[in-house]
């Protein structure tokens, strides 16, 4: 009987027993769904798996497939489009308004709570939104055309060389008040004693954010990113809502195209593969980050 | 946790008109109105009638407001077959948002207790794992996830869409939790189990109802985090089930009859009424809530 073992005492896995029992969710979740089906869909990525997943191992043929794709490799272009202004435009200009937003000014909450209630709407509403804003016999265009200028051009949704523009639009007007809040987060628990030295100094406030304060959110700026990033390369909603894709296939993203493959075209194989290739694009930004601030921790 | 300390610090702002002051006001109140303007578009192109949409532009306000877009969004709009409107939709996000919230919360609040206060080899190292799946797309694992529900059973309705939902929630509530409950003082943990008070007893007696704050913050992020799912609702649900976003997009984008944009509008603001109602009331701890992930304790 395990409570009576030799030493007298409960055996090992029984101690602590109902915390253990306790914590069999999380166990299964971190096991079975994140380990365990991670591994399964990188396993089945090197399958001809169609309709029904099947281990008839075929190498690495899906992923010569995939990168022979024009939808794929329209997927990725855009996704680096779109990826690279998002990160620009919603850390500059976030980055300004939380400054902004730090000057001890009035009515701070009022422009706080404007700035970030589009974050509270789903990427479905945020991308119909901007499809009517963006319509071009009834939006932008056709009122800056009624207001004079006739040959103004502005219908990002139907132009498919700079569809990609429109969906950044509407995902800055969503996501920068985050960016905003957490660097504005950051600001708040910067000393106050900094500002008195530069202001004893003479520095410029301009010139104390760019090479004191900055430096100093380092990790709040890190900690952004990375969320951000991961964010950005799972869009999805916001492009099916806004451009379904299109036109043409001219707004594909990766996690669109996964999908289409695995529950529209029936073909698994390829849909393994292509979010096998998401799940890389993520470790490689993960990783790097994971290790400076919990491998850096331990040592220190 | 590191708390957000929102308040701006030092003495009230002196009201004085300086060139400074205009500059920043100025564009505070530019960048505002810029972000409302969505908004106003919205509610003005609801309550037009179509033809006014065709003549006017977006931003008149409507000559004639009607509510007619509003009825025909929430009882008469068409997806499919189904011509009985957002209703549907909006019965179905409340049928699997709240026992989503309810269940996730309790399973994280007590993976949380056993984390922070019962240590068992291993934990930390099952936690860590957990921390890391949060990164990983949710493409990569939703398709053997499929196939686990239609093995049990619950494929294509409310049961599963709330499983995949408590465990896809569950790293950022337990991470939540822990911190919170790392944070109580020991003392009163101790004092409970020299009195004998088990495991479940502590969670239930003095644990949970000392945890109301940080229940508050894992409600507001949960709800507006599975009322605006669009993903795990489409792969999920069978069309009947469809939650509010998916029906909302279909709504929308449909590419037979003709479109109606006031009803469209409407359907949009329905959809986004419920967490813009939790944005604007909740306020600060909304931002506690989607920054506590954001920012390590």
């Amino acid at each position: 009987m395990a409570k009576t073992s030799a030493s007298g005492r409960p055996s090992r896995l029984f101690r602590n027993l109902n915390a253990k029992i306790a914590a069999i969710p999380m166990i299964l979740t971190a096991c079975v769904v994140f380990v365990g089906f991670s591994a399964w869909t990188i396993l089945h990525s090197f399958t001809k798996s169609r309709l029904l997943p099947k281990l008839d191992f075929v190498g690495t043929a899906q992923y010569e497939r995939l990168w022979a794709s024009d939808k794929w490799l329209i997927s990725i272009q855009n996704l680096v489009l779109f990826g690279i202004c998002m990160l620009v435009f919603s850390f500059v200009i976030g980055f300004l308004l939380a400054c902004l937003l730090d000057q001890k000014i009035r009515f701070e909450g009022m422009f706080r709570t404007i700035l970030l209630y589009p974050f509270a709407l789903s990427f479905v509403v945020t991308g119909v939104i901007w499809q009517w804003i963006l319509n071009p016999d009834f939006g932008v265009q056709s009122i800056i055309r009624g207001m004079g200028w006739e040959s103004f051009t502005f219908d990002p949704l139907n132009n498919g060389r700079i569809v990609m523009f429109g969906v950044v639009i509407a995902a800055l007007w969503q996501g920068t008040g985050f960016v905003m809040v957490l660097l504005l987060a950051g600001l708040r628990g910067i000393d106050d004693e900094i500002w008195k030295a530069s202001r004893v100094d003479g520095i410029p406030a301009w010139k104390t954010y760019l090479l004191v304060i900055v430096p100093m959110l380092r990790p709040v700026f890190v900690t952004t990113l990375v969320i951000v990033t991961a964010g950005i390369v799972k869009v999805y909603d916001l492009v099916v809502a806004q451009t379904g894709g299109g036109p043409g296939i001219s707004s594909e993203v990766p996690a669109k195209y996964v999908y289409d493959q695995m529950f529209l075209n029936q073909n698994l194989g390829q849909g393994f593969a292509a979010s096998t290739m998401m799940l890389l694009t993520v470790a490689i930004i993960i990783i790097p980050w994971a290790y400076l601030e919990f491998g850096g921790r331990k040592r220190g | 946790m590191a708390d957000f300390a929102m308040e701006a610090r030092g003495p009230r702002p002196r009201s004085r008109i300086s060139p400074r002051s205009i500059m920043i006001y100025g564009t505070l109140v530019l960048v505002a109105i810029y972000y409302l303007i969505p908004l106003y578009v919205m509610v003005v192109t609801s309550l037009k009638g179509l033809p006014e949409i065709r003549l006017g532009n977006i931003f008149s306000p409507p000559v004639e407001a009607t509510f007619e877009p509003w009825v025909k969004a929430w009882s008469q709009a068409c997806t499919g077959l189904n011509c009985d409107g957002l209703q549907r939709g909006f019965w179905n996000s409340v049928r699997i948002t709240v026992p989503s919230v309810i269940i996730s919360i309790l399973i994280a609040s007590i993976n949380g207790y056993a984390l922070a206060n019962w240590r068992f080899k291993g934990a930390e190292a099952f936690f860590a794992v957990l921390m890391i799946g949060a990164f990983i797309p949710y493409q990569v694992m939703i398709y053997p996830m499929v196939i686990l529900l239609r093995e049990l059973g619950i494929y294509g309705g409310l049961t599963g869409l709330v499983l995949v939902h408590t465990v896809f929630g569950m790293p950022i509530l337990t991470l939540l939790f822990r911190n919170y409950f790392s944070t109580l003082p020991e003392e009163l943990f101790k004092a409970a189990r020299v009195d004998g008070t088990g495991f479940w007893g502590i969670y239930f007696r003095i644990m949970l109802p000392s945890s109301l704050p940080i229940i508050v913050v894992a409600v507001i992020l949960q709800v507006t985090g599975i009322w605006n799912d669009f993903l795990f609702g489409v792969v999920f649900t069978r069309p009947e089930y469809y939650p509010m976003t998916v029906q909302l997009n279909n709504i929308v984008n449909t590419t037979t009859g003709v479109r109606e944009y006031n009803v469209n509008m409407a359907a949009t603001i329905l959809t986004g009424l419920v967490p813009l109602l939790i944005y604007f009331v909740s306020g600060r701890l909304f931002v506690r809530g989607i920054a506590a992930g954001a920012v390590k304790g």
